[in-house]
């Protein structure tokens, strides 16, 4: 927990997604730390990404497609908790391969990997009992969505048990779609920040370093995902370089905020 | 000591929406708010008069209710056993029991003030009630289909674009049910401001489990008092078909608290539970969560969903409404499973003694009740819902007996 604490002190952070098992992962994961990604979100694959789009069910179909699993997904984490030993982890995915073997054996897993934090995209915070208790008891830090439609009546219950940092979902929608206008995300990160003190990153729709540049401006992070798993989709075996390049210009605009 | 009996099986879900361990709430959060404020609006609904009113009315005018109840002699002298009755929902206006649901369901969407309607369909019945009903009140209405199921069921697909709905084939995942459920989530996400989504069966987030089963039964309601009328007692035995089981829970749910009459619910064994080739979720699930609701899903050993196989694309579904899980864990239910051979069996029965093309699905529950009746007395009393009509199913039936058309 305290890598999100030492990352988000340091200004306006990075953070980065890709589908572990969509390539090879890594080296992906290399070159995203390499060219200034801050926190690492990786993507756990599931065969019905409700919440995502397009280039994210097919990354979930090829990782999926190439006998990734679960065991698969921990061995990466552990390799690159071991490269990697201060940039914080993050496993984001759905409910169901979390608690498939119970929430404990999950929370244990996490830990044992070195996961600082994780996402469970279909886990509302009504359903905290089936996986928050275990991840919190393991000082893993349950990482919530807070999106347009959450407004000021709900957010404490979406705050209760939160932790590292919330994640604010710019677009009502599904991931790597539609880009939310900046005066949007400005006026809701604002309204959220008077009922939190977490750092709060913006993602859903970002994608060129000129948004990433005005987000980082008006928020703590900005999170990047499938304008990453597109150039893993075109490139293949090539993608670190790919990643680099674009990475490199994305981490200068979060972090230089020009 | 012995296991608590609940003092009611009819007083589920509890305020959260759970059904013992299953049911529940288990969206993104963009939708939890909609979730929340469609639950308010339902209870709401429940507790004005005018509203089941009108949903009374539909039902009789527009749907053609109460549906009759029909006792099968000659199916029930070949069997040699128990009478066996049948709840003709067939006989609704567009051929299937969905219809009761979305009636309830686009009345909810008018309350609400929502001006655009989604759904998925497997085999199109749940696509062709919503286009149905929207053409009647005049919304606008996109059906989300897999590709696979757009191929197999081009009958179904005229029949919504008739009605002026939209069919959007799934091209997702691997383009079935289960694609076509995503991807209505996917848009509902997007349009959460003018949007309702009229869910086919009883699952989902809480509350489509509960307001689906609601609608639903009053197949039950109308089968109790009509075997009261036509028999003076009740049943000893409910049958019904489950894929997802809005069905079945319609027929059940008004009987739960009779102790004496029993009930099963028939999975769909495709070819056999020793393969991976079916959709008995019960039989050969596990629970976990899907599309909004925690159930007995078809899935592997990292909990990713595998796909359903049955000859009826009705049934195909790799989960069950959480209803039935929890009956299936108290025991009040019983379920059981008949393969494609079964039914086609039981299909081919039923037209011959009968005169009844029945819907695949339930002839999984006729292919049941042809095991159970010879076994029970001749003054016992079956009731099985025949909640869909054969037409649709023709071509499949074709071509599995070998015959071209």
């Amino acid at each position: 927990m305290t890598r999100f604490t030492d990352t988000f002190s340091r200004g306006p952070a990075l953070v980065c997604f890709i589908t572990a098992g969509d390539g090879d992962t890594a080296a992906n994961l290399d070159a995203l730390v390499e060219a200034g990604a801050d926190v690492i979100e990786l993507g756990m694959p599931f065969t019905d990404p409700m919440a995502d789009g397009p280039a994210i069910q097919a990354a979930n179909i090829r990782s999926l497609n190439g006998g990734t699993k679960t065991a698969d997904v921990l061995q990466m984490a552990t390799d690159f908790r071991a490269r990697h030993p201060d940039v914080p982890l993050v496993l984001m995915g759905y409910a169901n391969p979390m608690i498939r073997r119970g929430p404990e054996w999950f929370a244990d897993a996490a830990d044992a990997a070195g996961v600082d934090g994780v996402i469970c995209v279909d886990l509302a915070p009504e359903e905290d009992q089936d996986l928050g208790p275990f991840l919190r008891d393991k000082g893993i830090a349950l990482i919530r969505l807070a999106t347009p439609t959450t407004d000021d009546a709900r957010l404490p219950m979406v705050l209760d048990g939160s932790s590292g940092f919330l994640y604010y979902v710019a677009v009502a929608g599904i991931t790597g779609k539609q880009q939310a206008a900046i005066e949007s995300i400005e006026a809701n990160v604002s309204r959220i920040k008077q009922h939190t003190d977490l750092p709060i990153a913006v993602g859903f729709g970002v994608r060129s370093p000129e948004q990433a540049s005005e987000i980082a401006r008006v928020a703590d992070g900005v999170v990047v995902g499938s304008a990453l798993v597109d150039i893993i989709a075109e490139h293949g075996k090539n993608a670190p370089d790919h990643l680099r390049a674009l990475v490199s210009k994305l981490a200068e605009a979060v972090h230089n905020k020009h | 000591m012995t296991e608590q009996k609940p003092n009611s099986f009819r007083n589920q879900p509890d305020d959260r929406g759970h059904f013992g361990q299953f049911g529940g709430r288990y969206v993104a959060e963009t939708l939890m708010p909609l979730i929340l404020d469609l639950e308010r609006e339902y209870e709401a609904a429940k507790a004005d008069p005018a509203f089941k009113e009108q949903f009374d009315d539909l039902l009789e005018h527009y749907v053609g209710r109460p549906s009759p109840l029909y006792f099968a002699p000659r199916l029930t002298e070949e069997l040699g056993g128990a009478q066996v009755w049948f709840k003709r929902d067939e006989l609704n206006h567009t051929g299937a029991h969905k219809i009761n649901n979305c009636i309830g369901q686009i009345l909810l969407a008018l309350r609400m003030g929502k001006t655009r309607i989604i759904a998925e369909t497997g085999a199109g019945q749940h696509g062709v009630a919503t286009a149905t009903v929207c053409a009647r009140f005049g919304l606008p209405c996109i059906v989300y289909m897999g590709e696979e199921d757009v191929r197999r069921q081009s009958p179904n697909v005229f029949r919504m674009k008739l009605l002026g709905a939209e069919v959007r084939p799934v091209t997702a995942g691997r383009g079935t049910l289960k694609d076509a459920m995503n991807e209505a989530l996917r848009d509902w996400v997007a349009n959460v401001h003018d949007t309702f989504y009229i869910i086919g069966t009883a699952a989902g987030p809480h509350p489509y489990p509960e307001l689906v089963r609601d609608f639903q039964s009053v197949i039950g309601k109308e089968a109790r008092q009509q075997m009261l009328d036509r028999t003076g007692k009740l049943p000893d035995l409910l049958v019904a078909a489950i894929g997802g089981g809005s069905n079945a829970i319609g027929l059940f749910h008004p009987f739960l608290d009779d102790p004496s009459v029993k009930m099963l619910g028939v999975e769909a064994a495709g070819h056999g539970l020793d393969g991976d080739e079916h959709a008995a979720s019960l039989a050969g699930g596990f629970p976990g969560v899907l599309h909004g609701n925690k159930t007995y899903l078809l899935q592997d050993e990292d909990g990713q969903i595998t796909e359903g196989h049955s000859i009826s694309a009705g049934l195909d579904y790799p989960g069950i409404g959480p209803e039935h899980a929890w009956l299936k864990e108290t025991g009040r239910v019983d379920y059981t499973y008949a393969t494609d051979k079964e039914a086609l069996d039981a299909f081919q029965l039923l037209c011959r003694t009968e005169g009844i093309i029945p819907a695949l699905e339930p002839s999984h529950a006729i292919a049941a009740i042809t095991k159970v009746a010879p076994t029970m007395p001749k003054n016992a009393t079956i009731v099985a819902n025949l909640c869909g009509r054969g037409d649709k199913d023709i071509f499949t039936v074709a071509e599995a007996l070998g015959v071209e058309m």
